[in-house]
């Protein structure tokens, strides 16, 4: 009954103004950076004439940089990041533990070993797609089969067989490798595994958008009832909810949302573990706060990731890196800040 | 009715296992303070775990109003139990008003979040239980008897008529202790039925109008505590020599137990 507890409120509202201010002006800047420079200017004026039809005032080229190239890559960015950060968020929930990332449940290694296939194969990049989602889907499922076989703690088992069922995956990529031809397939699929927006196109967006934006609406929804879960299965019980019920739906929209999302990017690390202790930190742990912060940092943060990556040198640096090189200095940071408040 | 009506309940944690509970039988009535003692392992959790319909598998009954709950949903036992567990340190850091509201859990539809009369009546809650000013405090960073209060404000706003409590005063100071048991007794005379375990035998007799003993998964007495608890059964559960004798209290005389002077 001291006076530190009673302590300031903070203006949740205000913050939420503030960060979608600061994601809208990382979408206009990602449209002028680049290779080929667009002033701001000419952005606005893109979409102004696209939306209501003005005469055109600038040439073909500048047209075609914004709409055809980074409009696509734009906007897989920011799926990818909202995706991550989401399942992310909905993964450390539900297992109760705030040092999960979304390929806890071998989201990443199954997704890397169907890109592998696909490339090992000579497929198609709509194929590689197609393969890395399966790939993700089947190690999570075989992942979720074994868990319900073994016996004790539900989420302690899953996080087991999730580890167990990844290495597995992990080891069949690795196989694929020694026996790819060195030539071009084992370049692809190492650079397939690092990360990277830069072959994603429109038809790639539509495909990873739809699912994407599938999987979050029902954690949106439910996300009120994420709050009671993470104090345990016991006392979620005793106050009428039904644990299984909710986190089998919570991991299945989280898996396909982390599914969708590496299928067109490969493997991109630490959004998922970082963004949502960010908006812990700013918002507080309410799910009904942390679920949307976390859609829209997840989505601006990988924008400006990627528009470092298009940006940073004359060949593109695989983005996967740069988050690991943003992402655990980051988290080393969090780590010590949040160990002084407690 | 009995509110709660127990009816030999016996319980193994695996088929070839040994029984856990054997043949537990008592009832309640609306307004009991019930005190459940018993040695560390005697079943007391286990008992709990099937009062709440976590555990399935026991035999016997178990009559919540008269109605059976082997065939009731979590979310119908919880409109009628609250379970107030012991304070545990939380993994996220949520707002006490969160963590109370988090109560509203069976009323709520499942895609809904609680709207500005439940926030209303998260906090008449706290207040009734005299911590309205830690609101918007970090359930992780108040006391161990602060968080106490706010798992029994979380229970009243579950509006259950019933309270299972897991050893309300384990790990409190000896003040935080009486604040808790008091708040406890002030509950049970507004009609509530009121389940607990304690170690403490003296929580029993100023608190608790009976006292059910449980030793080796049975129950070995049950009555009031006046009538029920004296040296002969503390030694024969717990092992200890002690004095039971009255006490005169400001409105009423009660009985108290303490270890009996021997030899150092």
């Amino acid at each position: 009954m001291t006076e530190q507890k009673t302590r300031h409120v903070p203006n949740y509202k205000l913050r939420f103004i503030l960060l979608i201010a600061a994601a809208l002006l990382c979408v206009l800047f990602s449209f002028a950076v680049g290779r080929f420079p667009v002033s701001l200017s000419d952005v606005i004026m893109v979409f102004a004439t696209e939306i209501f039809k003005l005469d055109i005032t600038w040439d073909f080229a500048t047209w075609s940089t914004v709409i055809n190239i980074r409009l696509p890559r734009i906007l897989a960015a920011f799926f990818v990041g909202a995706a991550l950060a989401t399942a992310g968020a909905a993964y450390q929930g539900m297992f109760q533990n705030p040092l999960v990332s979304p390929d806890i449940l071998g989201a990443s290694s199954g997704a890397g070993f169907g890109a592998a296939l696909a490339i090992f194969m000579n497929l198609g990049p709509v194929w590689i797609t197609a393969f890395a989602f399966a790939g993700a889907v089947i190690c999570v499922g075989a992942a979720y089969v074994v868990s319900r076989l073994t016996k004790g703690s539900a989420t302690l088992s899953m996080v087991l067989a999730g580890i167990l069922v990844s290495s597995l995956f992990t080891a069949m990529t690795s196989f694929l490798k020694t026996v790819a031809d060195t030539e071009d397939q084992l370049p692809e699929i190492t650079y397939w595994l690092m990360g990277s927006l830069a072959g994603a196109d429109m038809s790639d967006v539509i495909f990873a958008g739809v699912l994407i934006t599938a999987g979050i609406i029902p954690i949106f929804l439910l996300r009120w009832r994420m709050n009671v879960l993470t104090l345990g299965e016991d006392e979620a019980k005793s106050m009428g909810l039904n644990p299984h019920r909710l986190r089998l739906v919570v991991v299945a929209c989280a898996t396909l949302i982390t599914a969708a999302a590496v299928s067109i990017s490969g493997i991109i690390g630490w959004i998922g573990l970082v963004i949502p202790h960010f908006c812990r930190m700013i918002f507080g742990c309410d799910y009904r706060r942390i679920i949307p912060a976390a859609i829209i940092m997840g989505g601006a943060f990988l924008l400006v990731v990627d528009d470092i990556a298009r940006c940073m040198a004359t060949t593109e640096v695989p983005i996967g890196i740069l988050t690991a090189f943003v992402g655990a200095p980051i988290f080393a940071y969090l780590l010590m800040a949040g160990g002084k408040r407690s | 009715m009995k509110t709660l009506d127990i009816q030999n309940v016996s319980f193994a944690y695996s088929k070839k296992g040994p029984q856990v509970l054997k043949d537990v039988s008592f009832s309640t009535d609306e307004g009991d303070l019930i005190a459940i003692l018993g040695p560390n392992g005697v079943g007391k959790s286990t008992l709990f775990k099937c009062m709440l319909g976590f555990m399935k598998k026991y035999e016997g009954r178990i009559l919540l109003n008269g109605d059976d709950i082997s065939g009731m949903s979590h979310k119908q036992i919880a409109k009628r139990i609250a379970y107030i567990p012991q304070s545990t340190h939380p993994v996220f850091n949520f707002e006490v008003l969160d963590v109370v509201m988090m109560g509203l859990t069976s009323q709520l539809s499942v895609m809904s979040s609680p709207k500005q009369e439940h926030i209303d009546e998260a906090r008449e809650a706290l207040a009734s239980l005299g911590i309205a000013h830690l609101e918007h405090a970090g359930y992780g960073e108040i006391s161990g008897g602060e968080r106490q209060l706010v798992l029994i404000a979380r229970a009243l706003v579950q509006k259950s008529k019933i309270l299972i409590m897991d050893e309300p005063t384990a790990n409190l100071d000896y003040g935080n202790q009486f604040r808790v048991m008091q708040r406890v007794a002030g509950l049970a005379k507004n009609g509530y039925t009121i389940i607990l375990s304690t170690h403490n035998p003296d929580h029993a007799f100023i608190y608790a109008n009976r006292v059910v003993m449980m030793y080796g998964g049975k129950v070995i007495a049950d009555g009031t505590p006046d009538e029920v608890l004296d040296a002969e059964l503390i030694r024969k559960v717990y092992g200890v020599e002690v004095m039971v004798n009255n006490f005169e209290n400001t409105c009423r005389t009660h009985k108290l137990c303490v270890p009996k002077d021997t030899e150092f």
